[in-house]
């Protein structure tokens, strides 16, 4: 099922299917090693869900809910 | 952000290099992504021989370091920390121009061992620009803790190039490091080849079309087929950086122009829009990265990072926020309470050289006029800032650099962002609020890490809503004078005190807030930037350096700043008290002309001058308002217990002491405030905007809280 990163629950895992992303955004994100098939792992979610940091490729990266939700991931599971 | 040709990375490297001659030295260009300890290997490599600076048109910090190895010399240019060379923020084009177009001999790109995979992206990148490079595996003691093992000699084979392990806070594997630079930079024949990244046919296609032109463009020094895939790429910046490499060289372009037009049209064929191509290339280097991580790098299961476990606490909800209140509590109250000794003796020191000076001045029989212009106007002046700004900031700043070095300041960013959001602000906002505290010409300059240009204009415009370092002292005597009963026990009185300093603070951050949220809702609208923060693992402290360098980067560097600003003031000030007309002294008719609009929000006009007069540096308010009171021609230094006597026989009541409390809070920035917001802006109109937006608050502030409280309470 496609849902956006931020249905994503701390300790759930999940893999990136597309970004909704354009121009700098989508580049930096890019960056950031977000391809399709790149595991996401949400480690914290801040106050009120509107940040969150994720453990993508060995970094941990904060990011806001509005940038979350255009990131659409499946396979959602736990880890640990 | 208007690209215009001289705001290139690549007119920028080449005139932030014109300043020196390199001619005879190797040229090394040290690139990374941020947080890896690449400043670390610079520092170690180079030493104190350093120059740092800004790259010239941009506020991208630039450093420039010299070594000596075997008799060679080694010139270093430490590249803005970038996460990728494709260019999407200023540093990323200063890094990217360095390393396609300004001619160097080798390019060491430092990684960080505890986060390889994410890092050979930056490396996969750079290799394809230009193969003359040397993989740093930096903090591989980290690593090993973390239970992480790395096949170093396979990461070499496969990536196809030199990987030297170091571990540099502790110097380790630095000697390695140097002779691999050496041995690269003497003889070609010390490569490794490079395996390219392998892209899609379609990409290979493109790319073949402009490969003829491009390998005569590149002429052997980059990579022709990296250069094609970067004229493809819809990198504006990129192509404008290339057209001016290109007319240096007098390269005819419109070849190139026919080829990449073919290329596009073939792309356009196929159905392939911007997006995809971008997302393709990327794909595959990222990949090629994993590949290439997975075969290198093992993880024992059972090794947790320590980070992690940390953050659970630091970052939760119920323990994040408290923290972090209480480590800056303990940051403030060490600054403030261990600044005064120090503070004293420096200005008994000054003390000491103005007697030696004045002597000096009475044997060359110097009219005494000139005397007392220099000594008790110039001197003294200079005297009282530096002792009164030097030891808290001296303090405040390598604290700060602790906590930054630590790894805790972008968790701050993480918890505050939230709210920072709210105001239309970025998070990284509320870093370069509380660097404000500390001094808000250094809180301008931090404003550097925000990357996009809306929210950085809105944390410049709003930094000096909260008081710095200067603005204490005086808080504090008005506070203890006039707001705290001397009935109560000296305990309670001080804790008194502390709890309204911690309002007056909360009312700065208050109005910070709602400074921000009115600029993004008028000034400065549009829509929030993204937010991409990383939040790097913890790492213990490298004490004795942090000290060093932020006494040389931020303390020494504001202190310059304001000796510049403080001695021409001394001397205005000096002349303004001992210049008589009709009897009275110019500063007693400039303080009667204001005194009907200062008595209207508050103050009077001898308050007014003060502040205007103490522009220079908040913290000669005080001394200035006492030299006002007492008509003497210099500043005097004189006891609390004094002052108050002063002030209240100058009609001061609590209403004057809360206005001049709020006004202090909230008027113009000082002189070297506006000076680096002038030069991090680059604009007049902001510049102006910066000095009316808090002054314009104050008034109306002060102007409501003298009626109400005049008219209602009495």
């Amino acid at each position: 099922m496609k849902q956006p990163l931020t249905a994503l629950a701390e300790g759930e895992i999940c893999k990136v299917n597309s970004l909704l992303t354009e121009g700098i955004l989508r580049r930096r994100m890019l960056d950031l090693g977000l391809v399709e098939g790149t595991y996401i792992l949400a480690l914290h979610i801040g106050r009120k869900r509107e940040i969150a940091a994720y453990l993508i490729r060995g970094a941990v990266i904060a990011l806001r809910k509005e940038d979350a939700e255009r990131i659409i991931i499946t396979n959602i599971s736990k880890y640990l | 952000m208007g690209l215009t040709a001289f705001s290139t990375g690549f007119e920028v490297a080449r005139n932030r290099t014109e300043d020196f001659d390199d001619s005879e030295k190797k040229i090394i260009a040290l690139a990374g992504n941020p947080n890896v300890g690449k400043s670390t290997v610079f520092n170690a490599l180079t030493g104190l021989k350093q120059h740092t600076g800004n790259w010239p048109g941009k506020t991208v910090e630039s450093a420039r370091g010299e070594y000596t190895h075997q008799k060679n010399d080694y010139v270093v240019y430490d590249l803005p920390g970038t996460y990728s060379i494709m260019a999407s923020s200023a540093e990323e084009e200063v890094a990217r121009d360095f390393i396609c177009f300004y001619p160097h001999d080798l390019t060491v790109v430092v990684i960080d061992a505890t986060c390889i995979e994410r890092n050979l992206n930056l490396v996969l990148q750079i290799l394809e620009a230009n193969p003359k490079t040397l993989v740093c595996l930096n903090l591989i003691d980290e690593a090993k803790r973390n239970g992480i093992t790395i096949d170093i000699e396979r990461l070499s084979q496969n990536l196809g190039c030199r990987v030297i392990a170091t571990n540099a806070r502790d110097g380790k594997g630095l000697d390695a490091l140097k002779k691999a630079i050496s041995s690269l930079t003497e003889s070609d024949g010390a490569i490794i080849s490079y395996s390219p990244v392998s892209y899609k046919p379609y990409i290979q296609r493109a790319v073949d079309c402009l490969l003829p032109y491009c390998a005569k463009l590149s002429a052997g020094k980059l990579n022709a087929s990296w250069l094609a895939l970067k004229i493809l790429d819809f990198d504006e910046s990129f192509n404008i950086s290339l057209k001016i490499h290109l007319n240096e060289n007098n390269i005819d372009e419109t070849l190139l122009d026919k080829a990449v037009q073919a290329a596009r049209t073939y792309l356009e064929d196929n159905n392939i829009d911007e997006n995809t191509l971008h997302d393709d290339i990327v794909s595959q280097i990222v990949l090629h990265a994993e590949e290439l991580y997975l075969s290198c790098v093992q993880r024992t299961s059972a090794a947790k990072s320590s980070s992690r476990k940390i953050d659970k606490y630091v970052l939760s909800k119920s323990v994040g926020i408290p923290l972090m209140i209480l480590l800056m509590c303990v940051v403030f109250y060490l600054t403030i309470t261990g600044a005064n000794y120090p503070s004293e003796l420096l200005s008994a020191l000054f003390g000491k050289i103005e007697t030696v000076l004045l002597a000096f001045f009475v044997r060359l029989n110097a009219p005494s006029w000139l005397t007392s212009m220099l000594v008790e106007g110039v001197w003294r002046t200079l005297g009282w800032v530096v002792s009164v700004m030097l030891p808290p900031m001296a303090i405040f700043f390598p604290l700060f650099t602790l906590l930054e070095d630590m790894g805790y300041l972008p968790r701050i960013a993480f918890m505050l962002d939230p709210y920072f959001k709210k105001a239309g602000a970025h998070g990284k906002q509320a870093l370069t609020t509380m660097m404000g505290f500390g001094c808000n010409a250094c809180g301008v300059i931090g404003c550097r890490i925000i990357d996009s240009p809306r929210e950085r204009l809105i944390a410049t415009l709003t930094n000096c809503f909260v008081p710095c370092n200067g603005k204490f002292p005086a808080m504090i005597a008005i506070i203890t004078l006039f707001f705290t009963p001397a009935s109560l026990a000296s305990g309670v009185s001080t804790a008194l005190s502390a709890l309204l300093l911690t309002a007056l603070i909360l009312l700065g951050i208050f109005i910070t807030f709602g400074a921000s949220k009115l600029l993004s809702k008028t000034l400065l609208k549009g829509v929030s930037s993204s937010f991409v923060l990383e939040l790097p693992p913890y790492r213990k402290p490298q004490v004795g350096k942090v000290i060093v360098r932020s006494i040389f980067d931020r303390t020494l560097f504001v202190l310059g700043r304001a000796v510049m600003v403080a001695a021409p003031a001394g001397l205005i000030i000096w002349l303004l008290s001992n210049l008589t007309v009709g009897g009275a002294s110019l500063l007693t008719h400039a303080a009667g002309f204001l005194d009907p609009f200062a008595r209207v929000i508050g103050l009077d006009g001898i308050i007014l001058l003060a502040f205007i007069l103490g522009f220079p540096a908040n913290e000669i308010v005080i001394p200035l308002i006492v030299m006002g009171y007492m008509a003497q021609g210099a500043l005097t230094e004189i006891s609390t217990m004094q002052l108050g006597t002063i002030l209240v026989q100058n009609g001061w009541t609590w209403i004057t002491a809360l206005c001049v409390l709020l006004f202090s809070l909230l008027h113009f920035p000082c002189a070297t405030t506006m000076l680096t917001i002038k030069k991090e802006t680059g604009s007049v109109k902001w510049t102006l905007a910066a000095f009316f937006i808090p002054l314009l608050a104050g008034i109306i502030i002060c102007f409501a809280v003298n009626m109400i409280a005049t008219q209602f309470i009495f």
